[in-house]
């Protein structure tokens, strides 16, 4: 029962993994009794389970998923927003105004208009149907201030790190809010731009050394050493 | 007229560029080239230069076009009217529509085309400049390109030509050898599946020299995925190995 | 409008070929029965109409005289074209050749151009000026599969049928005289296609057929045996060591017809 690679290797789309009694997990598939990677990543497995943690891989919508989009259009009874995702978003009228929607009476482009951001829920979703998002909870809902960035959505979870440990250290040290769009499109508010300036820097630089380990106390330390400088220059 | 040269391979079976009859040209791809698309590549096969973007999986326009239960793969393959000898008209010549053709349905079995319903994929491959084995080398950039896309593949799709000059085989014929040579086959391969994804043949050969270029190709399309397996891990290893180099 | 076959039909008949059978009753390597009509497009200089199965295919030959292309300046020129009318099926749409009919007919011009089945050079007239300009112009008029095969068997057939009109030269001036001669011609290329069910090879698909199959492949054979062409289509693939069978199958399907056509 032969596995063919060693603990985080780096495999390309159609490497043949392992042979016989083992499960293709993420980003593999099984042909016969072999498993091979379908996409490039690091391969790994776990009880009989291979999977390739992929280095490459666009946001696929799950129900549940806090997302960040943009408004793309204003249509008859809603908007299409673009979630970054291979299909458009809808976020129905009914959903935003709390009240019945009177076509007549009531202007979308008010409420909503093309350009603007939003974080929302994807509601529902499935193979047939386009994502529905709400944002009818709290947190959700049209953003007004702070900065945009994008991530590969595979990074994601490193950047909120273990029990949120990472995502902690750099709100504490920079004083920002930080809503991670499970999309990989991030908002960063802070008091002022060098703060969330200083917020993005950590994000993309945990983005780029994402595999590597001892991340979360350099990113800490440099978080430190940069807000100090930044006091200096101040006095 | 351009004085055609007497032999294209000689008795010592070297040919006019030097090469022996099983020699590939030097082959060097890049990944991750266009900031713009999805996933890119960027290949020199040979003196042939070509770039390949890609987009998607996105929605489908022309709407008509998307498929309810599965993706749609597009591909245009276009010749820059600098790439070649005779300036060539930007305007699709026939044979870039077959071309466009034939490299989609080579591409098309390495994806997963059921996963994202309702979605396309756009190969866009521009042949910067052309000599002789465009489609094969275009072929290998692409499937890079949507491996770079992160677009879930069963395996990459590698693509080699042989054919035969002065009667004898060759691997890989290049601008010349296809115009006079007496017969050319380009091939597609999967390499862990072992499946031709694309062949074409023009020219005369016998059953049997055909059988040993077919041969030949495969084994030049084997060679031609390390080279495309390199360019990913070049890609996407920068970080580790900057790592290992700080401590 | 597309015609899908519902999941019962491709069940049907992927099981069918699976005991080595078709729906129409014919073996895996059967062609279906066929007959090429000559010469019935009187304003042609040649034509031929084959049906094959349901498939109906019009071919027409017109000769003109032009100019060779600069780097063949000895050899007469030849150009195929098809095109895919709409009446000849619900899928087909009118307007500019689409990426179906420019392979077609490339595929049919590869078969008769490296088969060197029209003599090129016996189409000179005058080296460098003046030239045969040979047009094949392939017209489906009924698809019911394997366009391919029908289409280069009934281009053979009008070429053979065709005539060029006998000239003189008098005072550097190309004078058409009485009478014709027939086209030059070297070879009788036979294309054979083959598609590919659950990894059986079968020959001639039909439309139902193409319609399950998960790839195909196409092979031109000339006189002597040799291959002078190969297009595989569709988005399967095959592994080399089926390529190879069907190259062997397509060299004994291309003896039969060969006796079958007396080319």
């Amino acid at each position: 029962m032969p596995t063919f690679f060693e603990k985080k290797q780096l495999v390309t789309p159609g490497e043949l993994l392992a042979e016989g009694d083992y499960q293709p997990g993420e980003n593999t598939y099984m042909e016969e009794n072999r498993i091979y990677a379908q996409r490039i990543g690091l391969v790994d497995a776990e009880n009989k389970r291979v999977n390739v943690v992929a280095l490459r891989a666009f946001y696929v919508p799950k129900v549940g998923d806090i997302v960040i989009g943009t408004v793309i259009e204003v249509g008859f009874n809603g908007w299409t927003v673009d979630i970054k995702a291979p299909y458009t978003a809808m976020l129905r009228a009914s959903d935003v105004l709390s009240r019945p929607f009177k076509p007549q009476n009531d202007e979308l482009s008010q409420v909503l208009n093309a350009g603007d951001l939003i974080v929302a829920k994807i509601a529902s979703y499935d193979r047939a149907h386009d994502p529905q998002l709400t944002v009818g909870e709290p947190g959700l809902g049209k953003i007004t201030r702070g900065q945009i960035m994008r991530v590969t959505p595979t990074k994601v979870p490193r950047v909120i790190g273990r029990k949120g440990s990472m995502i902690s250290n750099i709100k504490q040290e920079t004083g920002c809010q930080i809503i991670l769009g499970v999309n990989g499109v991030i908002l960063v508010t802070g008091k002022n731009t060098a703060d969330e300036e200083l917020a993005m820097m950590a994000i993309r630089k945990i983005e780029e050394e994402s595999h590597t380990s001892g991340l979360t106390d350099r990113i800490t330390q440099l978080l430190k050493e940069e807000k100090s400088k930044m006091e200096e220059n101040k006095t | 007229m351009n004085d055609k040269p007497e032999k294209l391979i000689d008795k010592k079976g070297v040919r006019l560029d030097g090469r022996k009859a099983d020699e590939l040209r030097p082959v060097k791809v890049q990944v991750g080239v266009l900031p713009n698309a999805d996933g890119s590549a960027y290949i020199e096969h040979g003196k042939n230069k070509i770039l390949v973007g890609v987009f998607g999986p996105r929605e489908v326009h022309p709407k008509h076009l998307s498929m309810s239960d599965r993706m749609v793969i597009k591909c245009r393959y276009h010749m820059a009217p600098f790439s070649v000898q005779e300036r060539k008209s930007p305007a699709p010549s026939r044979r870039e529509v077959e071309l466009s053709k034939v490299i989609r349905e080579s591409l098309e079995p390495s994806v997963f085309v059921d996963l994202y319903p309702r979605t396309g994929i756009d190969v866009f491959i521009e042949v910067l400049q052309a000599d002789g084995g465009t489609r094969c080398a275009a072929i290998t950039a692409a499937s890079l390109a949507i491996a770079d896309a992160g677009i879930p593949l069963r395996d990459l799709v590698v693509a080699c030509a042989a054919g035969k000059i002065d009667d004898t085989v060759v691997l890989d014929l290049y601008d010349a050898e296809d115009k006079l040579g007496m017969a050319d086959v380009p091939v597609a391969y999967m390499p862990n599946l072992n499946a031709v994804t694309l062949l074409q043949m023009d020219g005369v050969l016998a059953p049997e020299e055909f059988e040993t270029a077919l041969n030949m190709a495969v084994e030049g399309c084997k060679k031609i995925y390390l080279v495309q397996k390199e360019a990913l891990r070049t890609k996407y290893m920068t970080t580790v190995v900057k790592e290992e180099a700080e401590e | 409008m597309s015609t899908v076959l519902t999941r019962v039909k491709q069940k049907q008949i992927a099981q069918l070929i699976d005991a080595g059978k078709r729906l129409d009753g014919r073996g895996l390597t059967d062609h279906r029965e066929f007959t090429i009509e000559e010469g019935l497009i009187e304003r042609a200089e040649g034509s031929a109409r084959i049906r094959l199965g349901k498939t109906d295919v019009l071919v027409g030959v017109k000769i003109e005289t032009g100019e060779p292309f600069p780097d063949t300046p000895n050899d007469g020129v030849l150009t195929v074209n098809a095109e895919l009318v709409p009446l000849a099926s619900p899928n087909f749409e009118p307007g500019p050749p689409d990426e179906n009919s420019i392979e077609l007919a490339r595929i049919v011009d590869r078969g008769i151009r490296e088969s060197k089945a029209v003599d090129t050079e016996k189409l000179c007239i005058e080296p460098g000026k003046k030239v045969f300009v040979v047009f094949v112009d392939v017209y489906i008029l009924n698809h019911d599969g394997n366009l391919i095969d029908a289409a280069a068997l009934a281009a053979v057939s009008a070429l053979i049928n065709a005539k060029m009109p006998n000239y003189e030269i008098e005072d550097g001036e190309v004078k058409i005289k009485t009478g014709y001669s027939p086209l030059p011609l070297k070879s009788h290329p036979i294309t054979v296609t083959m598609a590919k069910i659950n990894d059986k090879l079968i020959v001639d698909p039909w439309i139902e057929e193409e319609q399950v199959m998960d790839a195909r492949i196409s092979i031109a054979i000339n006189d002597e045996g040799n291959i002078c062409a190969i297009q595989k289509g569709g988005a399967g693939f095959f592994s080399p060591q089926k390529i190879l069978e069907a190259s062997k199958l397509a060299q004994e399907k291309a003896v039969e017809l060969r006796k079958k056509l007396g080319w």
